[in-house]
């Protein structure tokens, strides 16, 4: 294996950017956490690890495009994944001026999620920084690690919620984004489904604003 | 004095706060100096900082027992007068130095709010001062920029009503992550009335001090999903474990697997904020902020990434008035008060709701 470039001190992990059997890979690895008890650290840490790359592969079945899980490293808590040239959502929008294209490109994005939720593939981390713009211009969701199989409605519009919170934080004035990513999720009666529980979550959001 | 030495003199501003929007009754007294005068609105405020007064009453239900905002609003109602006549003693300054009477307009339980309002509006037309209206969120981390001196960290809001994480952007108080159930604070006070433990000083301090003697850690549910969490699932399931299973998990091992449990998914989701933002300060408020086993864990996480973690004492985690008198006086200081016709409370004030104006 060839020298490893630090390209991500993400919170949990730290990401290089790698060569194995002559690919150009990504290796995850993850780190444990000083602050928590022992135990609970190995249960996340293990538990994430192979979860990840868990969903990875049955994201890739149902034919969404996510990076290739290429090894797991059990012992050295570390994933090692294609490597993915472009983008993320976050600077695509950033850089982006045209509004036809970036609502289009919001529609592509509400598919894919659609495809994931129809799958009971939950992703548990969606942000614009987890999307990538890939050089063919393909959507690619990164970063399984909070990621879970489920069924439950409840799970899926939760999903939905923290996308929708992350543009708001991150991108103000962004709305149109997010209804745009919503009208082309919501297609089918099952999406329906979810984005009426969508709405119950949002409420339970304003009411939790209680006592200081 | 010439006219052209008046804009640069030396500006003072008093402010009197009034907290009462749960079950804590606060009055502080706040003096900012601007030795320059207020600056331009191109420059964000940092004036000098002295706490004149900063008293509190807190109403305590017998243990096993929570608060009902009708027996908190009679305790704010008939202590308001007496804390009142001891700020003003501490500070030993008379009503009619006060530039603002500031209080906390939400968010909070409405009927404790309705009785400190009503105080607040009665005191504005008595000494004919201008009132400020104040969200409770944004009180606590102006009292925790003053203490810290940390100018622009990630915020970590934890409290009985609210678990928030927020950073400053464009005038705003950005709510990065938060809780999607019941907040914290809420979480722990009603587990220490399962486990029947007293409610003074308050109901957290006691399970804090119960988790001291934990030495078995529980596994519980672990629910974070991006950067919001989720506490209700670990509620009722270690509420029934103390219920059914009382003989096989001690009342400390299970305060030590509950804090050791939905801290360590605080600071997870205020690491991934920060790894988010790229910020390396944390700041954390309210009244579960005073937990020193958050604070530890909070500090291992930012000594690990590099950062620093500011922290403050139960004076001023806990609701207070003090709070509620800086951010007041800074909105005042930008010209910011509010008509007695719009002076009403509301339960529910997000924190990304307040136009920050004296943040550039």
């Amino acid at each position: 294996m060839s020298v490893q470039e630090l390209i991500k001190q993400g919170a949990e992990a730290r990401v290089y950017k790698s060569v194995v059997d002559g690919k150009l890979v990504v290796a995850k690895q993850r780190f444990s956490k000083a602050y928590r008890h022992p135990e609970l650290d190995q249960k996340l840490t293990r538990g994430r690890l192979n979860q990840e790359a868990r969903s990875l592969r049955r994201c890739k079945e149902c034919g969404i495009r996510v990076p290739e899980v290429v090894r797991q490293d059990k012992y050295g808590a570390t994933l090692y994944m294609e490597y993915i040239e472009g983008l993320t959502l976050k600077e695509w929008i950033i850089g982006n001026g045209d509004e036809a294209k970036e609502k289009e490109l919001m529609s592509t994005v509400g598919k894919i999620l659609h495809i994931m939720h129809s799958n009971n593939i939950v992703h548990g981390d969606l942000t614009t920084s987890n999307m990538i713009i890939d050089e063919s211009n393909e959507v690619v969701l990164i970063d399984f690690g909070l990621s879970q199989i489920s069924p439950s409605v409840e799970d899926k519009a939760v999903d939905l919620y923290v996308l929708e919170r992350a543009f708001i934080s991150t991108h103000p004035n962004s709305e149109r984004l997010f209804s745009a990513v919503l009208e082309s999720y919501g297609t089918s009666a099952a999406a329906q489904t979810v984005l009426r529980r969508l709405e119950d979550v949002r409420q339970r959001g304003r009411k939790r604003d209680m006592t200081g | 004095m010439a006219s052209t030495e008046t804009t640069n003199a030396s500006k003072t501003i008093i402010a009197l706060g009034l907290e009462g929007s749960a079950n804590k009754l606060g009055i502080g007294i706040v003096k900012h100096i601007y030795p320059n005068g207020i600056p331009s609105t191109d420059t964000g405020l940092h004036p000098e900082f002295i706490e004149l007064a900063n008293v509190r009453d807190t109403y305590n239900p017998p243990a096993g027992e929570g608060f009902l905002p009708r027996d908190v609003a009679a305790h704010h109602r008939a202590l308001i007068n007496p804390l009142l006549k001891q700020a003003f003693a501490e500070a030993k300054i008379t009503p009619k130095h006060i530039d603002c009477i500031c209080y906390t307009k939400g968010p909070g339980m409405g009927a404790p709010l309705q009785s400190v309002a009503l105080a607040a509006r009665t005191l504005s037309q008595l000494w004919n001062v201008p009132l400020v209206g104040v969200n409770h969120c944004v009180g606590h981390i102006e009292m925790g920029r003053a203490i810290t001196g940390a100018d622009d960290p990630v915020v970590l809001y934890v409290s009985g009503g609210n678990t928030q994480v927020i950073a400053y952007s464009q005038q705003t108080y950005r709510i990065f992550g938060e809780t999607l159930d019941i907040a914290i604070g809420n979480c722990l006070d009603r587990f220490a009335r399962v486990l029947k433990l007293p409610n003074e000083p308050n109901p957290g301090y006691n399970i804090e001090q119960c988790a001291k003697r934990g030495t078995k850690f529980i596994e519980l549910p672990y629910t974070v999903k991006g950067m919001d969490v989720s506490f209700s699932g670990i509620l009722s399931f270690i509420e029934k474990l103390a219920k059914t299973e009382s003989d096989k998990y001690s009342a400390e091992d299970l305060c030590y697997s509950l804090q050791e449990t939905m801290f360590a998914m605080l600071v997870e989701i205020t690491e991934r904020a920060m790894a988010h933002i790229g910020s390396s300060e944390v700041l954390v408020v309210g009244g579960v902020g005073c937990n020193e086993r958050l604070q530890e864990m909070m500090g291992q996480m930012a000594k690990e990434r590099g950062g620093t973690i500011f922290a403050t004492d139960m004076r001023y985690c806990i609701d207070n008035g003090i709070m509620i008198a800086q951010a007041g006086a800074l909105a005042f200081a930008r010209g910011f008060t509010t008509p007695i016709e719009e002076s009403w409370i509301t339960q529910r004030f997000r924190t990304d709701q307040v136009h920050v104006k004296w943040r550039i």
